[in-house]
């Protein structure tokens, strides 16, 4: 399978070349749809995949989707991909006022394209079977399949929560039940772990003053309107020359204000999302962290008890004892089980480093195009506003010498 | 001007200020005063609000170009420098931007106010008729002083005074430099004096007496907002181009000590001079002499006259009596109804400046703590570096901060100049006040004319009926002929009132006209001037702003080409 280098762009990822030899999968997220009544309506979203890779029933397939389906998708990927930093999905809307709104939806459509493009593009989840079933699967298995997950993965969620926690405050062990904390010591892997956790820090502060921006914008529309009309108002009653000055400033600040409201959506969706975006994805990585200190629990405590079982194995052997048959077996199971943890352990470790490579890669990436499309916007703002009143100017000329 | 009112007159000021005087003679109270007070403390508080790059104020020559200033936020190199050394910007409001700002007087001789954008207007430029003339007034170091007699309580009335410097070329002044001390009970007399002068101008209403806020307020807050409106009234009175040659005006600027015009008397002297005259009118016959009715009828001594007018008013709605002058001047009556309109037009566009004026105050402000955030992001990025990528986009980052941080600058900046172009929806707001105190006195003036009429005729039918009752008394009535007689004086008398006060009137209606026409032409001026100095701010502002991103957006061109 080629490894693609591929950015998040909405919409399809495609490789630069693109001869029909070459295999290539592409998905995109469109056409979100209301579907239901009251409480229980939701969204739903067509998936369209394009490949050519053998493993799908190609050329084209195209399904219908819903947010809780991604998620199914998300959370396989993380159990069964553990070191890899799973793409992040939009949170659940918090404020049922604008679940349905246009902008809430098109924001999120985004994000979910996004989201897939991720786990197309690269070269390991790429392979993953689920990633099949969620892009062909119909739509009766996936509700099927989607219903058994939340039965046996009901905790799954409790339990992320529980280990982002537990993270934080580096009290471990929710799994072997311990009360001691073990962890890793070396002191690259801390200063790996305390840069996810100041980075977060500060991308949210960003992300926040972003969010406010757009407000601005908004507002500052709000009031180029309002303006305007006073000025229009203030116009009709002066008449004559400064009557006339008036009314055509008051158009003007009202068109801009249309222009304002533009920009903020624009910098809602190329500016704000991609940080939100980014700080989902550091997200992804604290619970990736989580999982590598499991893993390292798990192996330290199948060494001890592997160590334990063959201190006595020497005891039983020293005896003769007619145990020493089972003690010899269960020894060696669970030195089987004590090397398994132990290559988990360190497949995550090593995915981790590749993935923190990428990440950081990918993420120059995604922020160079969000502050260039912030620049463009805020540019092609400033230089429509002053056309916009330049052009004024010749009739205020005109205005006075009257 | 009218030598009449330095005689005897302990005219007694029932109320206050103009405006409740109107409310007793004809016209509807005024709100203007609210929004322009509400504006004020909304300019206040902008300056005062804490920006997140604004250290405390820092004078900076007037012509430097913002962009030249050495910003210290360059070097980012330097782990150990606080994020406040990054940044230096001009003082709130003190930033001249003088190529767009053409009409504007250089002002800043380290006057600090809160209301600082005041300053700046000192002399309204617009092209003035007498255009070499000026006259500059400032109001400063507020002292407390005490009353020297009659404390019966040791230390006890203290009162502040205020230095008052007046600069000026007019050569009435005789003089070209002068400051005196006054008090603000002196403005107040010079505010009564004037009103009674120039009956049928606009006159600037003067600062109220703030008797509460006085209580409420903290003192030096108190004194320092007394001394902003004290100055800007003075200014205005300097602007009218009548006014500032008054003797009035004149005296209060420039003689020392004592403030030689009369006071007016306090309340408890006027009471009781009224109460000695009151059985006389009341049950007298004492015509209105004729100087006195060149004033609106005020209470006390004039409670007579006052009931007199009252009757007549009503008597005019209730379209009893038919008054000899009719309120003729439909034309008149128009340019009201207009100036009414103007003026609750100007309010709305006032509040909406404010609205507008917020909004890019809050645009500046946010922008700049968006680029603050993203400089602690690089500084982060870069020290904790384990990779290339992250020192390049450490690299993207820092320029979008920086950008951010000067649109910002920029911002805040447009915006000072916006406040004060657009503070001049508010001074005109103040000028309706002036205005429709000028329309009062008109109106007062005719009230007095149809009131006098009106006791002509019942005088003159008085005397027609004592005629005809003592032509049926062979020979004569005596008594009645003497009553008669009396009546004829009355008469007389009241004649010649009455046309005191028609040329009193006809020349409040002059007055009234030439200032409508004088307001309409420096309105138009004022206004165009206002409209071109925000729009060519706008435009220069967007300009360097769009430079500023537009350098950021050429840097990072290259994701683009890249994602297409």
């Amino acid at each position: 399978m080629e490894q693609q280098q591929q950015r998040s762009v909405s919409g399809s990822s495609l490789s630069p070349r693109s001869p029909s030899s070459q295999l290539h999968l592409s998905v995109s997220v469109t056409d979100p749809v209301k579907l239901g009544n009251g409480v229980q309506a939701y969204i739903s979203y067509r998936v369209i995949t394009k490949t050519n890779l053998p493993e799908y029933q190609g050329p084209e397939k195209i399904v219908i989707r819903r947010y809780s389906d991604f998620v199914w998708l998300r959370d396989r990927l993380f159990e069964k991909y553990k070191g890899i930093f799973i793409p992040p999905l939009p949170e659940k809307s918090a404020v049922e006022k604008f679940r349905f709104s246009a902008e809430f939806i098109e924001m999120r459509r985004q994000a979910l394209d996004i989201f897939v493009n991720r786990i197309a593009s690269h070269h390991e989840l790429q392979q993953s079977e689920d990633l099949r079933t969620f892009l062909q699967a119909d739509e009766e298995m996936m509700e099927r399949l989607r219903s058994q997950e939340t039965g046996i993965f009901k905790k799954k969620p409790a339990d992320l929560m529980q280990i982002f926690k537990d993270v934080q405050s580096k009290v471990s062990d929710v799994v072997l039940g311990k009360e001691k904390p073990v962890e890793e010591s070396s002191p690259e892997y801390e200063k790996l772990k305390n840069y996810v956790f100041e980075l977060e820090n500060h991308l949210s502060e960003a992300q926040k003053h972003a969010y406010r921006l757009v407000k601005r914008h908004r507002e500052l529309g709000q009031s180029l309107s309002d303006f305007g009309k006073a000025a229009k108002l203030l116009g009709a009653c002066e008449g004559n020359g400064l009557g006339k000055a008036f009314s055509e400033l008051g158009a003007k600040s009202e068109s801009l204000s249309v222009k304002l409201q533009k920009e903020a959506h624009q910098l809602l969706m190329s500016f704000e999302e991609p940080l939100k975006d980014y700080v989902r994805a550091v997200q992804s990585i604290k619970a990736t962290i989580a999982e590598r200190a499991n893993a390292f629990k798990q192996q330290c405590e199948l060494a001890e008890t592997m160590k334990l079982k063959e201190i006595n194995l020497d005891k039983l052997m020293l005896t003769r004892s007619d145990k020493v048959g089972e003690a010899e077996l269960e020894y060696k199971e669970l030195k089987a089980e004590s090397e398994e943890a132990t290559r988990r352990f360190e497949t995550i470790v090593r995915l981790m480093n590749e993935e923190i490579v990428r990440f950081q890669e990918q993420k120059t990436l995604d922020m160079g195009i969000a502050f260039h499309e912030f620049a463009k916007g805020q540019a092609r703002l400033a230089n429509s506003i002053a056309d916009a009143w330049r052009s004024l100017l010749p009739k205020l000329e005109a205005c006075s010498s009257s | 001007m009218m030598g009449s009112e330095n005689q005897g007159f302990e005219e007694a000021h029932l109320y206050a200020s103009k405006e409740e005087m109107e409310n007793l003679v004809l016209d509807e109270p005024l709100n203007g005063n609210k929004s322009y007070s509400n504006y004020r403390s909304a300019l206040s508080s902008l300056s005062d609000a804490h920006h997140p790059l604004s250290p405390p104020v820092v004078a900076t020559p007037a012509d430097s170009d913002p962009l030249l200033a050495p910003p210290s936020y360059r070097d980012f190199g330097n782990p150990s420098a606080s994020d406040n050394s990054y940044l230096d910007p001009p003082a709130y409001a003190d930033v001249i931007f003088s190529p767009f700002d053409a009409d504007t007087v250089n002002d800043i001789n380290g006057i600090e106010s809160p209301s600082k954008s005041s300053d700046i207007y000192g002399s309204f430029s617009r092209s003035p008729s007498s255009s070499s003339e000026y006259i500059k007034i400032t109001v400063s170091n507020p002292q407390k002083e005490q009353e020297t007699s009659n404390s019966i309580v040791p230390g006890g009335n203290t009162y502040v005074t205020y230095l008052i410097t007046t600069r000026t070329n007019i050569p009435e002044f005789g003089g070209s430099e002068f400051s005196v001390r006054r008090r603000f009970r002196d403005v107040v007399t010079l505010s009564d004096r004037l009103a009674e002068s120039y009956r049928g101008f606009f006159v600037p209403p003067r600062p109220d007496k703030s008797v509460v806020e006085s209580q409420v307020m903290q003192k030096q807050e108190f004194v320092e907002q007394r001394r902003v409106s004290l100055e800007k009234y003075l200014r205005r009175l300097a602007e009218h181009p009548v006014i500032r040659k008054s003797d009035e005006l004149k005296v209060f600027l420039q003689v020392r000590g004592k403030l030689p015009l009369p006071m007016t008397t306090d309340v408890a002297s006027r009471m009781l001079d009224g109460a000695a005259k009151l059985p006389k009118q009341l049950f007298g016959e004492s015509a209105v002499a004729p100087h006195e009715v060149v004033q609106p009828a005020k209470g006390g001594m004039d409670l007579l006259r006052l009931f007199k007018e009252m009757r007549q008013s009503m008597a005019n709605d209730w379209g009893g009596s038919k008054p000899a002058v009719v309120e003729e001047d439909k034309e008149f009556l128009e340019r009201k109804e207009k100036i009414h309109e103007l003026e609750q037009q100007l309010s709305n566009a006032s509040q909406q400046a404010e609205s507008l004026v917020k909004a890019q105050q809050d645009m500046g402000e946010t922008m700049g703590e968006l680029g603050l955030a993203f400089i602690k992001l690089t500084k982060f990025e870069n020290e904790e570096a384990m990779f290339n990528s992250q020192r390049q986009r450490a690299a993207d980052m820092k320029g979008v901060a920086t950008a951010a941080v000067k649109a910002s600058r920029f911002y805040r900046e447009l915006n000072a100049q916006t406040v004060k172009h657009l503070d001049t929806f508010h001074e005109y707001l103040g000028l309706m006040l002036a205005v429709n105190g000028g329309f009062s006195d008109r109106s007062s003036a005719l009230l007095t004319v149809q009131t006098l009429i009106s006791e002509l005729d019942s005088l003159h039918s008085r005397a027609e009926k004592l005629e005809v009752a003592s032509s049926k008394i062979f020979g004569g009535d005596k008594s009645r002929i003497r009553k008669l007689e009396e009546l004829k004086e009355t008469i007389k008398a009241t004649e010649d009132t009455k046309n005191v006060a028609i040329r009193e009137y006809e020349r409040i209606k002059e007055n009234n006209r030439s200032e409508l026409e004088r307001l309409d032409a420096e309105r138009h001026a004022d206004f165009l001037n206002m409209l071109k100095g925000f729009v060519l701010n706008q435009v220069g502002y967007a300009e360097k702003i769009a430079n500023v991103w537009g350098k950021v957006a050429e840097e990072t061109s290259g994701y683009a080409r890249e994602s297409s």
